[in-house]
């Protein structure tokens, strides 16, 4: 390779290079010294017994809530908002509804953190509107039966509002494609509905439901400012764990912070690996 | 002129797409019985949708002397010096990310096609890399060692600029990328090249107004997102928006439903220019949440 060749390869890269350099400084490289910290003792020997805390009863619990809350919020946002976006789209309400729920969406999909939080506050909180109004109007009253905002069920009511519109939006898509033809083809052929629906418009809906449910899954599993704003930290869930040992609190461990931090990564890229998989095979059919 | 030609038979075939699809509708009423089923869960969505914001809205009106929720909250200075550092930070972020993404995304195309996978992995490692892990990484790499950014304001501050620009990796790129699908970058260049323009004139006068409508839909979600962003700022210490509302929270009583509605109006704001730009076909997954 002669110098001129050499300087053709070089100009070729400095094209890419600032893009590489600052994902290297400002991604790559905090990952990695959470990766590397993952297996550092305190003293910076190598170990393995961060993961071996990990599988505490404590870290496991913290996990299963944040599992749990984030399963929740993104079914129940997936059955919802699919039935939510199939009326306006094919349930036969006017159009200019449609229009109205996806502009709304993608404001409220994006109305999240502290704002929500406090909203939330206002309305189911211990002296909020709809409190009052199920105790005082229609003699519901949900803190006597055990219900705080501050719990799991809580957060999961609040989640649901930044999950039911993102999930309209990833499914109309989907929807949408949903062609006449297939039921007008299935209709002639003689199925009912029900046929139509089991054997046609759900296996061809299955892979963008399911993508759509992990998505908000992952979606719900990263968040952190909300859980904050509403819980002042005391909820346990990785986020918020995390969070205790970013400030570093009483339970202070170095080494456990970064290992929370990797079953987070896991768990988050299994999810969006997951989701990529589903989006190539629901490409097949939904264009 | 060929385009007005053109324009008949588009109409036309309007004409006759509404006039087959008329039988389609008469189907539709037959199905009336299910219809108020879909009315039902439209409203029942509608109503968890406006409550909270109706709740929040009555809660700030409770304030005495009436709509002193609001004007406390305007007369706070931290509100609108934390909202312009906000403001200023997410426009700086914008233009980092508009600076680094619309390049390496034209080089790729042109130059280097093999290495179009590996940088779109990249841009979507935030979406495995949620804020508060970023945030935490960035914390322990530039606290101490070779750069230790956090130790002064300014530092800090450039640290949430990076790490606002690798949030909007994800989205930005997708913008840029639909963006130069769009457009023919090949012949766009090489007719450039052949006027005598080097690579920052193509790139400036040639390239990005091509993708002004996608990249300005990007710009506007990044400032949503950035202007009310919590963890992040929360950690790196930064005196902006978000922190700040967290902190009326804590010791205020009806100034929080004020803050929560204005910024709820601000997110409206922002949304409602990507919509009127990008006519309403883009969804994000990206957020501070």
């Amino acid at each position: 390779m002669g110098p001129r060749a050499g300087r053709r390869a070089i100009y070729t890269w400095v094209g890419v290079v600032p893009f590489f350099l600052f994902s290297l400084l400002f991604l790559i490289l905090p990952t990695l010294y959470l990766v590397v910290g993952s297996f550092l003792d305190k003293r910076g020997a190598p170990t393995l017994q961060n993961y071996a805390d990990l599988l505490g009863p404590q870290t496991i619990r913290t996990y299963m809530n944040g599992i749990e809350i984030s399963a929740v919020s993104a079914i129940a946002g997936c059955v919802f908002g699919f039935l939510m976006a199939y009326a306006v789209i094919l349930g036969g309400l006017p159009r200019p509804l449609r229009t109205a729920l996806m502009t709304f969406s993608g404001v409220a999909s994006n109305f999240a953190g502290v704002p929500l939080a406090f909203a939330f506050v206002f309305t189911v909180g211990r002296v909020g509107l709809a409190t009052l109004f199920l105790r005082d109007v229609l003699g519901i009253d949900i803190y006597g039966a055990g219900f705080t905002i501050y719990s799991k069920i809580g957060l999961e009511v609040v989640y649901f509002y930044f999950q039911l519109p993102l999930m309209i939006l990833i499914i109309a898509p989907a929807i949408d494609g949903l062609k006449k033809e297939w039921r007008e083809a299935a209709e002639n052929m003689g199925a009912t509905p029900a046929e139509y629906w089991r054997l046609v418009a759900l296996p061809i809906l299955t892979p963008p439901l399911l993508g759509s449910a992990i998505l908000l899954f992952a979606n719900a599993f990263g968040a952190q400012a909300t859980a904050f704003a509403l819980t002042g930290g005391s909820l346990d869930i990785p986020t918020i764990a995390i969070s205790r040992q970013i400030r570093g609190d009483v339970l202070f461990n170095e080494g456990l912070g970064y290992a929370l931090a990797m079953g987070m990564v896991v768990i988050m890229a299994v999810s969006i690996g997951l989701y990529t998989i589903l989006q190539r095979r629901s490409e097949r059919w939904l264009r | 002129m060929s385009g007005v030609g053109g324009g008949t038979p588009i109409t036309g075939d309007a004409t006759m797409r509404q006039a087959l699809s008329q039988p389609a509708t008469g189907r539709g009423r037959r199905r009336g019985g299910s219809t108020l089923i879909w009315w039902i869960v439209f409203l029942l969505g509608v109503a968890y949708f406006v409550i909270p914001l109706w709740s929040t809205f009555t809660f700030s009106l409770r304030a005495e002397p009436f709509g002193s929720a609001y004007t406390n909250t305007l007369d706070d200075p931290q509100f609108g010096k934390t909202l312009l550092y906000s403001f200023v930070v997410g426009v700086i972020t914008v233009v980092v990310s508009i600076g680094l993404l619309v390049p390496t995304a034209f080089w790729v195309r042109l130059r280097v096609p093999r290495l179009r996978r590996t940088v779109e992995f990249i841009t979507l490692l935030p979406f495995v890399i949620p804020p508060i892990l970023l945030v935490f990484g960035l914390i322990r790499s530039y606290s101490t060692g070779p750069l230790p950014l956090t130790n002064t304001d300014i530092g800090s501050s450039a640290l949430l600029v990076a790490a606002y620009t690798v949030v909007s990796f994800p989205y930005m790129y997708r913008a840029v990328d639909v963006g130069l699908r769009s457009i023919d970058v090949q012949s766009l260049t090489e007719a450039s090249q052949s006027l005598g323009a080097g690579w920052l004139r193509i790139l400036w006068s040639v390239i990005l107004p091509n993708l002004r409508v996608s990249l300005i839909a990007g710009a506007f979600l990044t400032l949503a997102i950035v202007i009310g962003e919590f963890t992040i700022a929360t950690f790196l210490a930064r005196p902006a928006f978000g922190p700040y509302l967290a902190l009326i929270g804590g010791n205020k009583a009806y100034e929080p439903a004020a803050v929560s509605l204005i910024s709820f109006v601000l997110t409206w704001i922002a949304m409602g220019v990507i919509q009127y730009i990008g006519r309403g076909t883009r969804v994000s997954v990206a957020g501070a949440r």
